[in-house]
């Protein structure tokens, strides 16, 4: 029986882009990473319309972890206060793509290090592993403000992927990304109209729109993940029907959310299954689900997620 | 596809006899077209249009129902292709297969490890809803046997899955006032499934595969007058069934091609636990509208089912708690009180926050319709004259005997007009929920 023709061409598509520069390119890289590329939604079209394989960062912070779930910490034996050490383990053991080294201890709540703590572990990190760096502040303003640029520095020529940048806070990482050649992350919280402005914002003062990629706030599986599903939906749609402004590939924070959540970090509730189990399982799905939703880039976690989720992507971009 | 006022103008008598009500047959159209008036009340109408017209009404994508009473599913009828455009309308059904290979204490041990798929979520009941049976065996006695056994001791639906007209009709004997859907009708023995569908009133399962032999297949059960009808792509790895799922999903809901207008049914082949949660979640969420797997894990199925819980949300209206005051622990007169917004995201944050503290005490749950802290303070859903009633309303000042209220940190700013409207001392806890407990442990001391 005849089927109707389902080819439907969009005139745009997610940007590719590619992180890391290696020793020709003027960096220490020994490899890139290149994300990005989609030509249609999800599942539509033909498997060649779903752009570049996402890619997993595995999260490094700057300190050693104070309330990370047993669970979680055990994989990682004795290097998790030792950043180099940590990356490198990511990479070597569990099939990290690249690394996130996230500014934890540099907020003023927490340890509060300064801008020369912070140059030391990405110069360290940089040294311990091959693959590109993300490099993602504290979330305090000031601090990062402070500290982020010197960080960037450090790591100048190096291609990485710097971030975030938000609404009412992106002048000063903005122009130091631009002048040592990284591309950016800007960030929104789950609303969509804010994430097209900070791009435009961003842009208008001359940082280069395919050198972007968007993150619009990850809710956990059980915990709001449908809202941030919706938004990289719709984010994709629009990339598609040709906008500029939202035609970046995406990043998802799931390690950090999905073991907030009470069914991924509570040991003691034999009726949701066995604890060592439930919090990895709790990761890998809150990743998997976010790329129903077009995901290019997603920061994990634990090991055992990590192996889950690469087997999946793994199935599908083939 | 729904017609126009002028398609449907053709199909009446175009005799203006005003019988309807209408002055003419074109005004009558347009209120057919906009459902205002119904094609009953034309007494000329001929038996082509209220066909033609029927058919047009029908939606996209079939309903198909299974199981009786409180186990009764519903899959199908879905509208969209994106959750954003507008809610998902039957959640997907999980169910867990049964092989018939198993007997005795093994079958009931595996009856009882599926009935034990049930949780309680932000205070909903979410389940696996369907026992998959599938004949292993080769035996039609054995496939009998075990549909009865589940039919027996489970009140779940029941999905019976044979490529044998013979093991299927013995099965059904025994099930067919459960109403199971048939599983499945292939190329090879759709006339003999179909009228065992036809027979016992059960919905059946089209298995192909291919899309287009798929279509094939539908309309010769059709022609067998069975209607309830499931897809099942068979033998397709995961990469493909998600692409022909998705192909499925449109030509279904956009190009409203009647042979495939109906919901479909996957298989999870993983044998890994890990896998069969990824596969799952990718199926959930792309348009398999029954997911069969294999796993009985409380990890695995819990968290399948949270994803459907969030994938099948309404878009349009957030899932919300009673407001009233919630007793945390067991809370006496001395302890603290907090409030928080009746969207149930937020006030499961922090229920749970304020449990894990291990400090008893009162959450006033205010009114914002469904809003979360912030977007209530800044639309206006939350203010002084809102949680000062909600306070009076509730009783709250007989349930203690202070007078401080520990108000969310991103509305500080309210603290003032708070505190004149309620004659509290108002308390500015922390802004995220997650530092309650050492809030409640160190502060309120």
């Amino acid at each position: 029986m005849p089927i109707p023709d389902l080819a439907e061409s969009f005139v745009g598509a997610v940007n590719k882009v590619t992180l890391g520069a290696t020793k020709e390119q003027g960096g220490t890289r020994t490899s890139t990473i290149t994300v990005g590329g989609a030509k249609n939604v999800v599942y539509a079209g033909s498997p060649g319309d779903a752009g570049e394989k996402p890619v997993i960062a595995m999260d490094v912070l700057d300190v050693k972890p104070e309330d990370w779930p047993d669970i979680l910490a055990e994989p990682y034996g004795d290097v998790l206060d030792n950043p180099a050490q940590w990356a490198k383990k990511c990479i070597d053991e569990f099939g990290a793509d690249l690394i996130c080294l996230k500014f934890e201890g540099i907020h003023p709540d927490t340890q509060d290090k300064d801008a020369e703590h912070a140059e030391n572990v990405t110069k360290q990190i940089l040294e311990a592993v091959g693959v590109p760096l993300i490099l993602w502040g504290c979330g305090n303003n000031e601090k990062d403000n402070l500290v982020m640029p010197k960080v960037s520095e450090a790591a100048k020529g190096e291609n990485c992927l710097v971030g975030t940048v938000e609404e009412d806070n992106y002048k000063a990482l903005t122009a130091i990304a631009l002048a040592d050649g990284h591309h950016l992350i800007t960030a929104a919280p789950l609303d969509i109209n804010i994430a097209k402005q900070v791009n435009i914002l961003t842009s208008d003062m001359g940082f280069p729109l395919e050198k972007i990629v968007t993150f619009q706030s990850t809710g956990a599986l059980g915990y709001g993940i449908e809202y941030a599903y919706s938004i990289q939906e719709r984010q994709r749609l629009a990339a598609l029907s040709g906008d500029k402004m939202m035609a970046m590939p995406m990043i998802c924070d799931v390690g950090f959310e999905a073991w907030r959540a009470k069914e991924a970090k509570t040991v003691d509730a034999p009726e949701w299954g066995a604890a060592q189990d439930r919090g990895p399982i709790w990761e890998a799905t809150t990743a998997v689900c976010l790329l129903q939703a077009g995901a290019d880039i997603i920061r994990m976690r634990h090991p055992r997620a990590v192996k889950a989720v690469k087997n999946f992507i793994n199935q599908i971009w083939k | 596809m729904a017609l126009t006022g002028l398609d449907i103008f053709k199909l009446l008598p175009k005799t203006n006899c005003k019988k309807c009500g209408m002055p003419t047959c074109l005004a009558f159209a347009m209120q057919l077209a906009q459902k205002k008036a119904k094609l009953e009340d034309c007494p000329c109408v001929s038996d082509e249009a209220t066909e033609t017209l029927a058919a047009a009404a029908e939606p996209p994508m079939r309903s198909v129902k299974f199981g009786t009473g409180d186990s009764e599913v519903q899959l199908g009828q879905e509208t969209v292709m994106f959750r954003h455009e507008e809610k998902f309308y039957s959640p997907t059904i999980i169910a867990v297969t049964l092989s018939d290979k198993l007997a005795g204490d093994d079958l009931k041990k595996r009856i009882d490890d599926i009935n034990s798929l049930k949780f309680e979520r932000i205070g909903l009941h979410i389940q696996a809803n369907a026992v998959a049976i599938i004949n292993e065996s080769g035996s039609d006695d054995s496939f009998a046997n075990a549909a009865a056994a589940v039919n027996d001791s489970s009140d779940l639906a029941i999905i019976l899955c044979s490529d044998s007209p013979s093991a299927m009709a013995a099965a059904v004997a025994k099930t067919a006032a459960a109403v199971p859907l048939i599983a499945s009708a292939s190329a090879d023995n759709a006339d003999d499934m179909a009228k065992i569908a036809k027979e016992n009133n059960c919905p059946i399962v089209a298995k192909a595969d291919s899309i287009e032999a798929l279509a094939e297949l539908t309309e010769k059960i059709k022609a067998q007058g069975v209607n309830d009808i499931v897809l099942n792509l068979d033998g397709k790895a995961l990469q493909e069934l998600l692409f022909s799922l998705s192909q499925l999903r449109v030509l279904s809901l956009k190009k409203v091609f009647r042979p495939l207008g109906f919901p479909t049914m996957s298989f999870v082949t993983d044998t890994d636990t890990d896998a069969q949660v990824t596969s799952a979640t990718s199926l959930i969420c792309k348009y398999s509208g029954i997911v069969v797997i294999d796993t009985t894990d409380h990890a695995a199925v819990l968290t399948m089912l949270t994803v459907i819980m969030n994938v099948y949300s309404d878009p349009q209206k957030p899932i919300q708690v009673d407001p009233k005051v919630y007793a945390i622990g067991e809370p006496n007169e001395n302890s603290p009180v907090i409030f928080t917004t009746n969207f149930s995201l937020t006030y499961y944050t922090v229920e749970s926050d304020v449990e894990s503290s291990r400090v008893p005490a009162y959450i006033i749950v205010v009114d914002t319709e469904g809003t979360s802290v912030l977007t209530a303070y800044s639309g206006d859903k939350l203010n002084e004259k809102v949680v000062a009633d909600a306070i009076a309303k509730y009783g709250v000042e007989d349930m203690v005997k202070h007078r401080k209220l520990i108000i969310p940190g991103y509305v500080a700013v309210m603290s003032g007009k708070l505190e004149e409207a309620t004659g509290w001392e108002i308390l500015v806890g922390p802004r995220e929920s997650s530092m309650l407990p050492k809030y409640l442990q160190e502060v309120w001391k």
